[in-house]
């Protein structure tokens, strides 16, 4: 089976000392991100596969693991799931090595998918094993992502668990800052969370029929990661298995890959999507129908 | 009087339960029936926003399954209508802050209160979703046509066929011109890979939002299309016949219909 | 016909309502789920108002209520004697108590609200205490048939 490819080599460090015993390790652990929101619906899945799509068109080896036990998606928003043959609860259960779960991804050299058990319930995931599992993942990968159900129950807290790091998604709606709001709380003093703002429609937010941007920032107050707007396209690349962060020349793909730089740390500005008028929106401009 | 105790779920969040279970209500409500709405998310509540009546909540269900008040105390009457009242979720609590049996008996005495009590289900497959299942006996799947909202609704099909609870179907955020152009699944792929007999076909409507924002249920707008829709559901639910607006087109879907009929 | 003059003309938009409803809804989100600091809220508001009037702490409620446009506090804490206000530098002397104690009621509005909305809810004070007290009563004595709402 394939293995996993193996990041940027750094050169191996001598750290034994006196009477030292832990392991070596020839690099760092990767992050482990939970990408979560609380409301349904918001973009969690569409969120973990385009930023991993972009991480790794950028070089880097991430792993992305569907932590929703029993409704998994990400395999179908990634067109992988003709090539699931294993998955999470058959490595936690030791039926499979993760490299016999560990799916390449079609598209991205250093992609690989730990799939979500379709025909199981989420109270069969052990969370001490869930953790060691994530720990195995980040020794290998420079990113794990982790895909989280909606909700915050016990799937919620399983998937949270392994992580270090979280990233909330929410749309420009009032349940879903409210839900996200709830899940900071919920997420506690271990994460620092980031925000992506996910189905923005600018020409709503125009008219004063949506929240704005800002509007979720002073109610959130996050540090944001980026904006993404709302389009047809997504749907259609969902239905194709084809994430639009590999369009990086598109708006959206160009979007997703500012939010990977941003997620790599680099100096990079949250991307915002550009409002594209209509006729009518621009007359009705001009006849002062424009929000206050 | 039977009334009916009807869960409105889905699997996949975000597809528009408590939309439908909201503007259901109102509907129900409009046509002179006595009507109460039951929040189950406990913990991420948004019934009762979504109907504008955030300010008004003093009880929650958990304060009514711990015996801590009456049901009547808790219900809000929702001054627009003769006859609609929800019970609002706990917000600060967790989903097992009830059991199946707790939350069985309380849709049991809203329903001797009631002609219909509508049970705004969480998203998943969790406790929440046991839990507001048990006290129903029939049940409507709300889904998307989309990939992964299908799969989800499947999945819930299969949990309510095993409790052996009447399944009805909303196809909800239906876009033809999507439809058309063979980007998403048309209503006639939804039920032929579902096999449950549809109740209702919702257009996609961006109304929605800026009603939402205001907490007023879309089907209080007179001119709002979505009014005659759920109008035509409600009618359905009552055993009307009624036919189908056509927004269908036929769209060809290839390997995702066939993968997700092979199960 | 009428959405396109709807769109021509404009129309009050809702995102404004909705980032209130949320800002008021989330604030009282907030206030249930940190139990120990409206009792450290309790305790400090006691101990300040102690050094003017002698209250009595183990009757005092304290409730958030949401408004039209803002998170009310509502304080009642029932005073039982009143300091004689020092002249002279001679020591405060506690006058005898009323016959019936006297309460004091605080109102504490959210930021950025309009003084008419801090208006309304003084007046309206008498209502959320009616209700306030029905669910409390309620509570203290248990399960027990309710009269009509």
């Amino acid at each position: 089976m394939l293995d996993p490819v193996i990041l940027s080599a750094q050169p191996e460090q001598n750290t034994k000392s006196m009477g030292e015993s832990a392991p070596e390790r020839a690099k760092p652990l990767g992050r482990a991100i939970v990408v979560t929101s609380g409301k349904g619906g918001v973009g969690k899945t569409t969120t973990t596969a385009n930023l991993g799509t972009a991480l790794a068109q950028r070089g880097a080896s991430v792993a992305l693991v569907d932590a929703d036990v029993g409704l998994r998606n990400l395999d179908i928003v990634l067109g992988l799931e003709s090539r699931v043959k294993h998955h999470l609860l058959d490595v936690l259960e030791d039926r499979a090595t993760l490299d016999e779960a560990l799916v390449a991804d079609k598209h991205s050299e250093k992609l690989f998918l730990l799939a979500a058990a379709q025909s199981r319930e989420k109270d069969e995931v052990d969370t001490e094993k869930m953790k060691a599992l994530i720990l195995a993942l980040r020794e290998r990968f420079d990113y794990v992502l982790i895909d989280c159900p909606a909700g915050i129950e016990l799937g919620f807290k399983n998937a949270v668990a392994g992580a270090e790091e979280a990233i909330v998604v929410c749309t420009p709606e009032v349940s879903a800052v409210r839900d996200v709001d709830r899940v900071v709380g919920l997420l506690g003093n271990r994460f620092r969370p980031q925000l992506v703002i996910n189905r923005l429609r600018p020409l709503l937010v125009k008219k004063g029929k949506m929240l704005s941007v800002d509007d979720v920032n002073a109610i959130l107050r996050l540090p944001l990661l980026g904006v993404i707007a709302d389009e047809p396209e997504i749907i259609v690349t969902t239905n194709k298995g084809e994430p639009l962060a590999l369009r990086k020349d598109a708006p959206t793909g160009a979007a997703y890959h500012a939010i990977a730089a941003r997620v790599a740390g680099e100096d990079v500005p949250a991307p915002m999507p550009v409002t594209k008028e209509s006729f009518f929106d621009k007359l009705g401009a001009l006849f002062g129908g424009k929000k206050a | 009087m039977s009334s009916r105790k009807i869960v409105i779920t889905s699997g996949k969040g975000g597809v528009g339960k408590t939309t439908t279970t909201a503007n259901l209500g109102a509907a129900l409500a409009k046509r002179g029936k006595h009507v109460i709405l039951i929040d189950a998310d406990i913990g991420l509540r948004n019934l009762d926003l979504v109907l504008g009546l955030e300010k008004r909540i003093v009880f929650d269900l958990v304060e009514v399954a711990e015996g801590r008040c009456q049901l009547r105390q808790a219900l809000i009457k929702d001054k627009r209508f003769e006859s609609l009242s929800i019970l609002p979720a706990a917000q600060t609590r967790e989903k097992d802050a009830i059991n199946e049996e707790q939350f069985a008996s309380i849709v049991e005495r809203a329903a001797e209160a009631a002609d219909y009590v509508l049970i705004d289900c969480p998203a998943g497959i969790e406790t929440g979703f046991r839990n507001a299942v048990a006290g129903a006996s029939e049940a409507i799947v709300v889904t998307t046509p989309e990939v992964s909202a299908i799969r989800d609704a499947d999945r819930v099909v299969g949990k309510l066929n095993d409790r052996g609870k009447p399944i009805r179907l909303i196809v909800n955020r239906l876009r033809q011109e999507m439809v058309r152009s063979g980007d998403m699944l048309s209503v006639e792929d939804v039920c032929e890979i579902l096999a449950v007999e549809l109740v209702g076909i919702v257009p996609d409507d961006e109304e929605v939002i800026d009603t939402t924002n205001r907490g007023e249920p879309i089907v209080l707008d007179e001119n709002s299309r979505l009014r005659p829709i759920y109008d035509k559901i409600v009618r359905r639910l009552e055993g009307e016949i009624v036919p189908f607006t056509n927004f269908d087109q036929p769209g060809f879907f290839g390997r995702l219909i066939d993968a997700l009929k092979a199960g | 016909m009428i959405d396109f003059l709807k769109r021509l003309f404009g129309q009050p938009g809702s995102s404004a309502t909705a980032k209130e409803r949320l800002r008021l809804v989330l604030m009282t989100d907030h206030l249930e789920l940190a139990p120990e600091m409206i009792e450290s809220m309790k305790r400090d508001l006691v101990d300040v108002i102690s050094r003017y009037v002698e209250v009595d702490r183990d009757r005092i409620e304290v409730n958030f209520e949401q408004q039209d446009r803002a998170l009310a506090m509502l304080a009642n804490i029932p005073i039982l004697s009143v300091n004689r206000p020092p002249s002279n530098g001679t020591k405060d002397r506690a006058e005898p108590a009323p016959a019936e104690p006297a309460a004091v009621v605080v109102v504490a509005a959210a930021p950025n609200v309009a003084s008419p909305g801090a208006q309304a809810a003084t007046e309206s004070i008498v209502v959320r205490r009616r209700r306030r007290k029905r669910k409390n009563q309620a509570i203290a004595a248990g399960p027990k048939p309710a009269p009509a709402h």
